[in-house]
């Protein structure tokens, strides 16, 4: 099976210092990898590296090659924007908009013109708020202020104003870490579903979150890709040390 | 009682007195004002203070063409530093490289501190022939005149609290409009902009605040004539505003004459629109906060 996304020999720089290095990894389509790794190792570059949002940081540099369905998304002359539509970014903090819900849900497809008319963009804010099962909950106050939800519900806005405009890879950079268990336990839920439709890479923390949700998990350390496989293989048949320490809590 | 706790006590006492007497004296110049402006408003019938024409000289005190003055001059000058402002404080905050920015915004704060004296005096050795000229005039001391020198000392007011408002929008909702395949424009006007809506209101007030209140500068360049600006050319024909008045006629009345009383008055009118205006400005910015929208 070709990879969603294919990563060769990337290495990333802030300014003089390296944060990645030498990474390859192939990301199968509709699947969840998951990324773990102590803080600092990289994980959050090598996310942003994926939809090019390391490019709004001054000063950085990038070597190697990131494809994604076979075309290498930092070849001179791609298109950034097409790009960001086609991988979504969900963050560590919910991030709505200081807008209405609606708003926010209808950014995307305002931005890109996705709909023709306000009914087909109606459609496409329920169908997005649904998916994410946030419809019911919010179906009467679609005209209230995003910031008034819970945290909980803001990130589940968050996830469906990406899904809005129909990307084919979700990345999702610890997207729990804000909410309690019952909520995140949910965003698990959803996210399983979502692997119908999407491929979805996403960063944690949180071990047991890596094993429940994930079909790959990649291990990183001071910026390398220590191991990747399956995830039940990584968690127990470890095939490198550090790894077996990092997921036994020795080390990390 | 210890010596340490006198110490607290004198510099407590020495504080609350220093406070309540900034306060007092606030009061103090708001009675004055009450108690000279307030018999204006019993002397003279209203239909004569709501009149059209001021020539004091007659007893004809019409506050209307001075009161329209200001607000002509004053709309004039936001109309114009309103875009400008806006449009200067997102180059400065989103487009400008950081070095740009470290130069820049110290150059803008360094304008606000240009005494209006100078800027009048400016406006009326520059911006007035230009006026005239371009405009085949027969002055160049125009309400346009006066509200292109009032929107040039709004500016850096605007500008910089604007930016301040600008730069207090956190990162995550810029990273969150660029991650959805907004351009960088589309990220600022939709996102980031409408973010710092309450901020560039509170500039925009500010910045208003400034110019309906400022006296030296529009008196040197806006003709000075007391005449209804009803017409549609009345942008560039000369014109009075309250403050101009006040300050070219209260050297010479009689202390205590009913035209004396007129110009109080004519301060208390300024008063109450500046409050009203400020009050507006509060309210939505208040309103906005509780929304929880303010970050
Ligand atoms: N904007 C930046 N400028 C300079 N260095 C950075 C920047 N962002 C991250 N780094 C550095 O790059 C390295 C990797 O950071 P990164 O945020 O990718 O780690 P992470 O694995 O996501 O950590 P965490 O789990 O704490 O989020 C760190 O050493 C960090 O200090
Ligand atoms: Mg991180």
């Amino acid at each position: 099976m070709r990879p969603k996304i294919r990563v060769d020999h990337l290495s990333f720089y802030y300014g003089d210092k390296q944060a990645l290095f030498d990474i390859s990894m192939e990301i199968r389509e509709r699947q969840i990898t998951a990324l773990i790794g102590p803080s600092g190792c990289g994980k959050s570059t090598f996310l942003r590296c994926l939809n090019r949002m390391n490019d709004t940081i001054p000063g950085t540099r990038l070597e190697g090659r990131v494809l994604l369905d076979g075309q290498d998304v930092y070849a001179p002359g791609t298109d950034v924007v097409d790009l960001r539509r086609r991988v979504g970014m969900v963050f560590q903090r919910p991030n709505p908009f200081p807008q209405s819900i609606f708003d926010n849900v209808a950014f995307g497809p305002r931005v890109l013109g996705l709909c023709r008319g306000r009914d087909e963009l109606e459609e496409v804010v329920e169908r997005s708020l649904r998916d994410v099962r946030l419809w019911d909950e919010v179906k009467d106050n679609l005209k209230q202020d995003a910031l008034s939800l819970s945290l909980g519900q803001q990130q589940r806005l968050c996830i469906a104003r990406v899904i809005a405009v129909q990307p084919e890879v979700i990345l999702m950079d610890e997207p729990c870490s804000a909410l309690d268990p019952i909520v995140t336990l949910g965003i698990e839920e959803l996210m399983k579903r979502l692997r119908e439709q999407y491929t979805i890479v996403i960063v944690t923390h949180n071990m047991q979150q890596a094993a429940r949700v994930s079909d790959w998990t990649g291990f990183f350390w001071l910026g390398r890709l220590v191991e990747m496989g399956p995830t039940g293989d990584v968690f127990t048949r470890p095939q490198q040390k550090l790894t077996e320490d990092y997921i036994t809590g020795r080390a990390g | 009682m210890h010596p340490r706790r006198w110490t607290e006590f004198a510099i407590e006492s020495l504080i609350r007195v220093l406070g309540l007497s900034s306060i007092g004296f606030v009061l103090l110049i708001f009675l004055f004002l009450l108690k000279e402006g307030l018999p204006a408003f019993l002397q003279v019938p209203p239909e004569n203070l709501l009149g059209t024409r001021w020539y004091p000289t007659f007893d004809l005190f019409g506050t209307l063409p001075l009161i329209l003055g200001s607000l002509l001059v004053t709309a004039t000058a936001i109309s114009i530093a309103l875009p400008l402002g806006v449009a200067t404080a997102v180059f400065v905050r989103e487009v400008a490289p950081g070095w740009a920015r470290e130069v820049l915004k110290p150059m803008i704060e360094v304008l606000a501190g240009i005494p209006s004296v100078v800027l009048g005096f400016f406006g009326m050795t520059v911006l007035a022939p230009l006026v005239r000229e371009t405009l085949d005039a027969p002055t160049g001391l125009t309400a346009f005149t006066g509200g292109l020198v009032l929107a040039y000392m709004a500016l850096p007011t605007i500008i910089s609290v604007a930016e301040d408002a600008l730069d207090a929008v956190p990162k995550s909702y810029r990273d969150a409009g660029l991650a959805m395949g907004a351009t960088q424009w589309q990220t600022i006007w939709r996102v980031v902009v409408p973010a710092a809506r309450s901020g560039i209101l509170t500039a925009v007030m500010l910045g208003m605040g400034r110019a309906i209140g400022e006296t030296m500068a529009v008196m040197m360049v806006t003709g000075n004539a007391a005449r209804m600006p009803t017409t549609i050319d009345s942008l560039f024909r000369p014109v009075r505003t309250m403050t101009a008045t006040i300050a070219a006629e209260m050297g010479e009345v009689a202390r205590g004459s009913t035209h004396y009383h007129v110009l109080f008055g004519i301060g208390i009118i300024l008063f109450v629109i500046t409050f009203v205006l400020n009050l507006v400005a509060a309210g939505a910015i208040f309103k906005k906060r509780r929304r929880g929208g303010l970050r």
